[in-house]
C-alpha cells in the first residue's frame, strides 16, 4: 500500500528539529531511519501529517567511549555502523554480536540504534541491551534536556515516555562488563526475536560478580531476571552454574501467549537460550 | 484530508546520470524509479520492507527502496539494475553467474538479489558460504530455493578452498 500524504520537512539540528515538532503539533513525527516508521506508513497503521527527518542532523552520530568506562552512543548511528565498527569497545564486546541479528544488512545500513529505542518494539536487540547495561536515554525538548532510566523510558509495548515534541539524542550505557552475550530465536533469519536474552557479568577472584541477565519477548518491556542474576553472583562460571541460573530466569516468568508460541513455549525458550548465552561467555577461555 | 497539492523538487543521480524529480514526499523512492523515471527494474513485493525486491543501493549502501521516501535520496548516488550490463548490452559478472547457476526462475526477486549481491561482492574478501547465506536470506524468493542464487555469489566472493559454491555445509541456521 502507499502511505497518506505528509509534509516533509528537513531539520538542520537539535534544536531546530524541536521547533519543529512543537510548531507542526501532536501529529508531527521524527523520522530517523525509517525502517520501522515507513513500513507502518505504508500499510496505513500510521499516519503523520507531518514528518521531521533528523537523518542530517550532525552531532548524532558519535560512539564516545568516557573515562568513567560508560559509552555514549548517538541516537543516528546506525546498527550497520555498531556491527561493522572497526575497534572493540572494552566492556560492551555484546553490541557487534547484537546488531548482526537486527534484521537485515539492508535494513540495518539505515535504521538507527536511537530510532529503535524510540520505537520501544518488546524484543528489539537494543532495548534488550539497554536493559541490560542499564542505560540512560538523553532527551531534548522545549523546556531542555531530561534523562531518563529505562524503568522511567520504556512504558510498554511501542510506548515510552517522549513527548510528541522531544528528540532522544544520546543513549548512555553503563555498567561495562567483561564478559557477555546474546541469544535469541527468531522463525527466520532476520525476523524479530520470539525470545532473547542478554548476559553480561565481571570475573573478580575467579568469581561472577555484577551479573546481569536480560530477557525480551517475555513481558511488554525487555526485563531483568533478578533470580538468574542472584544465582550467578559470586559462583563460579560453570555449566552447572548456568544451568541453574537459566532454570531460575524461567521460572518466576508470565510470558505472553500469543501465535508466535505459548507461554509455556517461550519459558521453555528463555532458558535454553539464557544457558547458551551463558555458555558463550565461556568461549574465549 | 491533506493531498498532494504540495511537491518538493529533488535532484539526485542514478545509475551516474543527474536527475530532477518534482515528486509529493509520500512518494517512496521505489515509485521515484519506476513511476517518475520509468525504471521499471526496481520491483515491489510488500511494500513493508520484508521481500527485499525493491533493494537498490544508495551512496554504496543496499537499501530498501519502498522504505525510503524520494525527498530522502537528495543528494544521493542511486545505483539500480538498470545500471549492471555492460555498456554494449551484455551481462555483468554477477549476472552472468546468476544465468550460469539457476538463481533465477520467474525474475521477480532476481533485481533485488542482484543488487544485494553487487553490494556484496564489493565488500566481501574471501567470504565463504555461510556468511553468502546470511546475506541473501535477506530477500524472498519464492522459486529458485535458493541453491543457484548462492552458487551465484559464491562464484564470485568465496574462496575456492572448499568453501565456494556447489557444496552445502549442514546450516542449522
Ligand atoms: C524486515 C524488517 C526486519 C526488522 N527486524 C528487526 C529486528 O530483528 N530487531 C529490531 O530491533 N528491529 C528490527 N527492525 C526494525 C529496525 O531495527 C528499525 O531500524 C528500528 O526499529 C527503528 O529505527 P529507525 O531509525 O529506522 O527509526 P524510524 O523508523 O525512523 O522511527 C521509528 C519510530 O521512532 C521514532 N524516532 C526515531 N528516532 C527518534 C529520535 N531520535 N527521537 C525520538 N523519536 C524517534 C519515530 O518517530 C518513529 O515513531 C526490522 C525492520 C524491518 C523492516
Ligand atoms: S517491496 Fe520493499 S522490501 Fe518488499
Ligand atoms: S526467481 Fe521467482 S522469486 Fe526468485
Amino acid at each position: 500500500m502507499k502511505p497518506a500524504a505528509f509534509t516533509y520537512h528537513r531539520a538542520e539540528s537539535v534544536e531546530h528539529a524541536v521547533s519543529l515538532l512543537g510548531e507542526l503539533g501532536e501529529d508531527a513525527k521524527v523520522i530517523a531511519g525509517g525502517q520501522s516508521l515507513v513500513a507502518l506508513m505504508n500499510m496505513r497503521l500510521a499516519r503523520p501529517s507531518a514528518l521531521v527527518d533528523v537523518s542530517g542532523v550532525r552531532g548524532l552520530h558519535h560512539m564516545v567511549l568516557e573515562p568513567s568506562g560508560e559509552l555514549r552512543i548517538g541516537a543516528l548511528v546506525t546498527h550497520a555502523a555498531i556491527e561493522d565498527y572497526p575497534l572493540v569497545i572494552p566492556g560492551f564486546e555484546i553490541l557487534p554480536k547484537a546488531a548482526a541479528l537486527v534484521g537485515h544488512w539492508p535494513i540495518r545500513t539505515r535504521g538507527t540504534f536511537g530510532g529503535s529505542i524510540a520505537h520501544a518494539d518488546p524484543t528489539s536487540e537494543w532495548c534488550l541491551v539497554a536493559v541490560l547495561h542499564g542505560a540512560r536515554m538523553v532527551i531534548e525538548g522545549p523546556g531542555g534536556s531530561r534523562t531518563l532510566g529505562s524503568e522511567d523510558f520504556f512504558g510498554g509495548p511501542f510506548m515510552t515516555d517522549l513527548g510528541h515534541d522531544e528528540l532522544l539524542t544520546e543513549v548512555v550505557l553503563t555498567e561495562p562488563r567483561e564478559r557477555s552475550a546474546i541469544r535469541e530465536f527468531a522463525r527466520r533469519a532476520g525476523d524479530f526475536a520470539i525470545v532473547s536474552a542478554a548476559v553480561a557479568y565481571d570475573i573478580v577472584n575467579g568469581r561472577m560478580s555484577g551479573a546481569r541477565v536480560a530477557l525480551g519477548g517475555v513481558a511488554s518491556v525487555a526485563v531483568r531476571a533478578p533470580a538468574a542474576e542472584a544465582e550467578l553472583e559470586g559462583a563460579e562460571a560453570t555449566p552447572e552454574v548456568f544451568a541453574r541460573a537459566s532454570r531460575a530466569a524461567a521460572e518466576d516468568l508470565q510470558p505472553p501467549s500469543d501465535l508466535h508460541g505459548s507461554a509455556d513455549y517461550r519459558r521453555r525458550l528463555v532458558r535454553v537460550l539464557t544457558e547458551r548465552a551463558l555458555a558463550d561467555t565461556l568461549a574465549g577461555d | 484530508m491533506r493531498t498532494d497539492s504540495e511537491t518538493l523538487n529533488v535532484e539526485f543521480t542514478v545509475n551516474g546520470e543527474a536527475r530532477r524529480v518534482s515528486i509529493p514526499p509520500r512518494r517512496t523512492l521505489a515509485d521515484v524509479l519506476r513511476e517518475d523515471l520509468g525504471l521499471t527494474g526496481t520491483h515491489l513485493g510488500c511494500e513493508h520492507g520484508v521481500c527485499g525486491a525493491c533493494t537498490v543501493i544508495v551512496d554504496g549502501e543496499p537499501v530498501r527502496a519502498c522504505l525510503m521516501f524520494g525527498v530522502q535520496a537528495a543528494g544521493c548516488e542511486i545505483e539500480t539494475v538498470e545500471g549492471l550490463a555492460l555498456p554494449d548490452g551484455s551481462l555483468n559478472d554477477l549476472q552472468r553467474s546468476f544465468s550460469e547457476h539457476h538463481g533465477l526462475q520467474c525474475g521477480f526477486c532476481t533485481p533485488g538479489m542482484l543488487m544485494l549481491g553487487t553490494a556484496y561482492v564489493r565488500r566481501a574478501v574471501a567470504a565463504d558460504r555461510e556468511s553468502v547465506r546470511e546475506v541473501v536470506s535477506s530477500n524472498l524468493c519464492r522459486c529458485t530455493g535458493y541453491q543457484g542464487i548462492v552458487d551465484a555469489v559464491c562464484e564470485l566472493v568465496c574462496h575456492p578452498d572448499g568453501t565456494g559454491a556447489g557444496e552445502d555445509p549442514a546450516g542449522d541456521s
